[in-house]
């Protein structure tokens, strides 16, 4: 019997770290070649690490949310034959491991649950019992599956019998006295919600929030929030829908907000640009890259739409359904996640009247539409109905004046407002 | 033709994970569309359990006859040896199959749900198209279960095909091998390898690991392996298959040594695998958890009302579990509040003799303060009047020291399979050793010796 050590392989180029996101095996198992170990986070794959021997894993190094650094070791195995490590542990520097590494399809783990601990009431109840850490309550099944008809949480109920055993009786004396804790006010049906799950801020969700407060900790954010009337724009819109070709996407907001950004745009360079802030230099760029902040199963993600000014409304359409979906897939590439000028982030399909979106470090702009909503406004004097839509914005104030940012939400808004302008040179 | 079907619940595969969620869900008012690619039944129905089970009775029967011929035996001796037409066993065995077939095409009709016969591929998480013999059907729902099951592994260096067989192709012989080699030393190989060689067959077992049936401890599985060595099973432990011999298995053995074992069948059973593949999983956006489809406690998988159930979602793969979930889904289908929460999940083992554990394991219990105490069916009245005292059985019991509350229960011996419900039942409830000790048990029974282990852990067993 040897050992063998695997390290953490070089999973792409320049990587010199990954983070561990899931462990598919624990120490005592027996795992044969090619069978998946663990789960690595680089900067935007996961990657699954298969073993390349068979054996028996006597240690794992590293817990999932853990970085570790290219070529520590992972994974310690017991296997037939000589190993590529001495006795000791150390590595065996003659064998070289190299991992077959191959990318997941599948989205990146959720965050990982812990399991949340049962509460001790000691305290509460003229202890007959107290559940160990762990311990799940001894009640028939029968009483179980009366305990979850009536949303009762059986470790919270006292049980008479032995062992602590939860009869029927003390379910029903549970009940009537309201949760116990409520019984001094008179008793009610509703029993208390007690215990705290503890989830991990790992992989997807560590990244979301190392961003959002890099974001905010080092971009002083000016909020800007201006009405808008869409009656015209949406007529114009539903007509494109209606009139539109079999090959042409149907038309949201999204891409004539595209269209009023881009037009205005080349008049507030130090809107589409990125601060260097270390440097001390703004990138004001030509190009307008587009990021679509994207909802996906495990988080937050920003797909770009490249060379926006270069696109009509259907191309900017096809475009972003192309970069959310391969988001929402975790297909998308790196160049399809990287590089945005300036950011749209929509929660409009949720309602809401105005938000203050984070800006998409190291851009120094970001504009949210709300929901479109029909109301009553006056127009010549006569209220009538028109629909408006919120538009939100954020800026950063180093680099952005709030004059100018105002500006420039007004020249989108006059787009907007007369749709025919958008397509006007 | 093709059609398009819109249906609130479908269920791709109609083993018992599918079938019993199919007739839940009818009995519940939910219109049901059930797709089976094969027979209603499933793996257990059809090539597992079942068909298995009888082929061990015949085993069994035979066995005893040819026992007599040599013999006598308590009195019965028979003037000449038994003769037996597996062809006729395997024909005896199709029609238990077949009634049961027909049940559960019958209990799936009067809960009104819809068979689709045919290879189901989804498209997406919702929608799946079946090729039947009348055409293409579309079937698009609002929940799907999914219950496909698993498949057995293969050895890519002894693919099945010619004299390599899965257990599939064990239960439907033509002709019994004069000589068998059986890969893999877990329940399916040992209860088909026994099942042999009580037939006459002579079996040699290989096996990788240094045990028989690691799933069990050591204690429990020793009467199994003394029945081996007494009925000259060849049994070659830490030994590795590698591929087929001149004259059948060639196998290295745990020294080094290579061997070449004659044998007419090879007989590869190292597991089963859930089948997760050729059916469009990759179009369902649901997570998996290794080679399972990764559920919760209500059988969820990621993807919003796509459910999955049994041998498809993980260990234990056993008939009992696929079908309680399939019962389960469909209830929370319906509205109600369920959750897998089994306090213990069974497993029973039909070798010789049968081995079931329920609950935890000496080892499992390990860390905890607890009282063990073993009850033999040596000492056991029913077990010595049906010859069955003899073969190092017992029953075992585990407690904690300081409530005495039963923990786990395993037995090895003839007919134990029949006991696994009653250790089921002290689990579930909750049970106390007084509890079992309270509790009168019919005399000439096995169970006796469960209550006689529960009487000994108190310190004061009546019959030893
Ligand atoms: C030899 C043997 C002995 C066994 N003995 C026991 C025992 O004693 N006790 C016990 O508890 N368990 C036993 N088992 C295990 C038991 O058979 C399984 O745990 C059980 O059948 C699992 O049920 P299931 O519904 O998950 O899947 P299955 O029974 O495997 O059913 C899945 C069904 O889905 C169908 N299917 C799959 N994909 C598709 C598709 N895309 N379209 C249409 N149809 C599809 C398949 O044709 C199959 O009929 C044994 C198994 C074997 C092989």
């Amino acid at each position: 019997m040897g050992r063998y050590v695997f390290k953490l392989p070089d999973v792409g180029e320049g990587t010199a770290e990954a983070e561990i996101v899931a462990w598919h095996v624990k120490v005592g198992d027996d795992i044969h070649e090619d069978q998946n170990m663990v789960d690595v986070m680089t900067d935007k794959a996961t990657v699954e690490m298969t073993s390349p021997v068979t054996g028996k894993v006597v240690a794992l190094h590293g817990e999932p949310g853990q970085m570790a650094s290219v070529g520590s070791p992972l994974v310690e195995l017991e296997v037939e034959g000589a190993g590529n490590a001495k006795a000791n542990g150390q590595a065996a520097p003659e064998k070289k491991v190299e991992a077959p590494a191959k990318p997941v399809a599948t989205p990146a783990p959720k965050p990982e649950k812990v399991a949340a601990k049962p509460v001790a009431r000691a305290a509460v109840h003229p202890a007959t019992f107290v559940l160990e850490e762990g311990d799940r309550p001894l009640a028939a099944p029968a009483v179980r599956q009366r305990a979850r008809d009536r949303g009762v949480d059986l470790r919270l109920v006292p049980g008479t019998g032995p062992a602590g055993r939860i009869t029927h009786e003390d379910l029903d004396a549970y009940i009537a006295a309201g949760g116990r804790v409520a019984a001094r006010g008179g008793g009610t049906s509703y029993a208390p919600r007690e215990g705290v799950e503890e989830v991990k801020v790992i992989g997807l969700r560590r990244r979301i929030a190392e961003s959002m407060q890099n974001s905010k900790r080092r971009i002083p954010h000016f909020a800007y929030v201006e009405e808008i009337d869409m009656t015209e724009l949406e007529d114009l819109r539903a007509h494109l829908n209606k009139t539109r070709r079999d090959d042409q996407p149907k038309l949201n907001v999204l891409p004539f907000l595209m269209r009023a950004l881009v037009k205005v745009l080349p008049a507030y360079p130090q809107i589409n640009a990125r601060f260097d802030d270390e440097a001390g230099v703004v990138h004001r760029h030509a190009a307008v890259h587009i990021g679509i902040a994207t909802q996906t199963a495990n988080g937050l993600i920003v797909p770009v739409v490249r060379h926006a000014e270069a696109r009509d409304v259907w191309d900017s359409a096809l475009e972003v359904a192309r970069v959310s979906a391969a988001a929402r897939e975790n297909k998308a590439s790196k160049e399809d996640l990287t590089g945005s000028t300036i950011t749209i982030t929509s929660l409009g399909a949720l309602g809401g009247v105005a938000t203050t979106p984070v800006i998409n470090y190291p851009e120094v702009g970001i504009i949210g539409p709300n929901a479109i909503v029909e109301r009553p406004v006056v127009r010549g004097g006569q209220i009538v109905v028109r629909k408006m839509m919120n538009l939100s914005s954020s800026f950063d104030h180093r680099v952005v004046d709030g004059y100018d940012a105002a500006e420039f939400i007004q020249k989108i808004k006059a787009l907007l407002e007369h749709p025919a302008t958008l397509f006007m040179d | 033709m093709s059609e398009r079907i819109n249906t609130k619940v479908l269920i791709v595969g109609g083993g018992p994970g599918g079938y019993v969620a199919g007739i839940r869900c009818g009995q519940l008012g939910l219109e049901t569309v059930l797709v089976e690619a094969e027979r209603l039944g499933g793996t257990c129905l059809n090539v597992g359990c079942i068909p298995s089970k009888a082929i061990i009775h015949v085993a069994g029967e035979f066995e005893t006859m040819a026992h007599a011929a040599k013999a006598p035996l308590n009195g019965i001796s028979l003037s000449a040896a038994p003769k037996i037409d597996f062809a006729e066993t395997v024909k005896w065995k199709d029609g238990v199959v077949k009634r049961l077939n027909t049940g559960v095409a019958g209990l799936l009709k009067r809960a009104k749900v819809r068979v689709v016969e045919g290879w189901a591929v989804f498209s997406d998480a919702k929608t799946c198209t079946v090729k039947t013999k009348d055409g293409e059907v579309t079937i698009a729902a609002e929940h799907v279960i999914l219950a496909n099951g698993s498949v057995p592994v293969e050895l890519p260096f002894l693919p099945f095909g010619g004299k390599v067989i899965s257990s599939t192709g064990a239960l439907a012989l033509p002709v019994l091998p004069k000589r068998l080699a059986v890969v893999g030393a877990g329940y399916i190989g040992l209860e088909l390898g026994i099942a042999f060689r009580k037939l006459g067959v002579e079996v040699t077992v290989v096996e990788a690991l240094d045990r028989i049936l690691p799933l069990y401890d050591a204690q429990l599985v020793a009467p199994v392996a003394k029945w081996l060595e007494k009925n000259g099973v060849a049994l070659h432990l830490g030994a590795k298959a590698k591929g087929l011999g001149k004259d059948g298995l060639a196998a290295e053995l745990k020294d080094g040594s290579t061997v070449d074992i004659a044998a007419d069948n090879i007989l590869v059973t190292v597991g089963r695998k859930p089948a997760t593949e050729g059916w469009g999983l990759e179009n369902m956006a649901v997570d998996m958890d290794g080679r399972f489809v990764k559920v919760d406690d209500q059988c969820r998988t990621a993807m919003k009302n796509v459910w999955a159930v049994g041998d498809l979602v993980g260990e234990p793969m056993l008939e009992h579990k696929a079908a309680t979930q399939g019962e389960m889904v469909a209830e929370i289908i319906a509205g109600h509040k369920r959750r897998f929460d089994p306090m213990t999940i069974a497993a029973v083992c039909f070798t010789e003799p049968e081995i079931v554990s329920a609950g935890m394991s000496p080892h499992e219990a390990e860390g905890e303060d607890v009282i063990t105490a073993v009850f033999p069916f040596m000492a056991n009245g029913r077990a010595l009047s049906m010859d069955g005292g003899d073969n190092g059985g017992f029953v075992r019991i585990l407690a904690r020291k300081s409530d005495h509350r039963v923990l786990g229960i395993q037995a090895v011996g003839a007919h134990v399979s029949e006991l696994s419900n009653e250790f089921s039942l002290a689990l579930e409830m909750g049970a106390v050793l007084e509890d079992i000790a309270g509790t009168i048990h019919v005399h000439p029974t096995l169970g006796e010796a469960f209550h006689e282990s529960a009487l000994r852990a108190l310190g004061h067993a009546i019959h030893i």
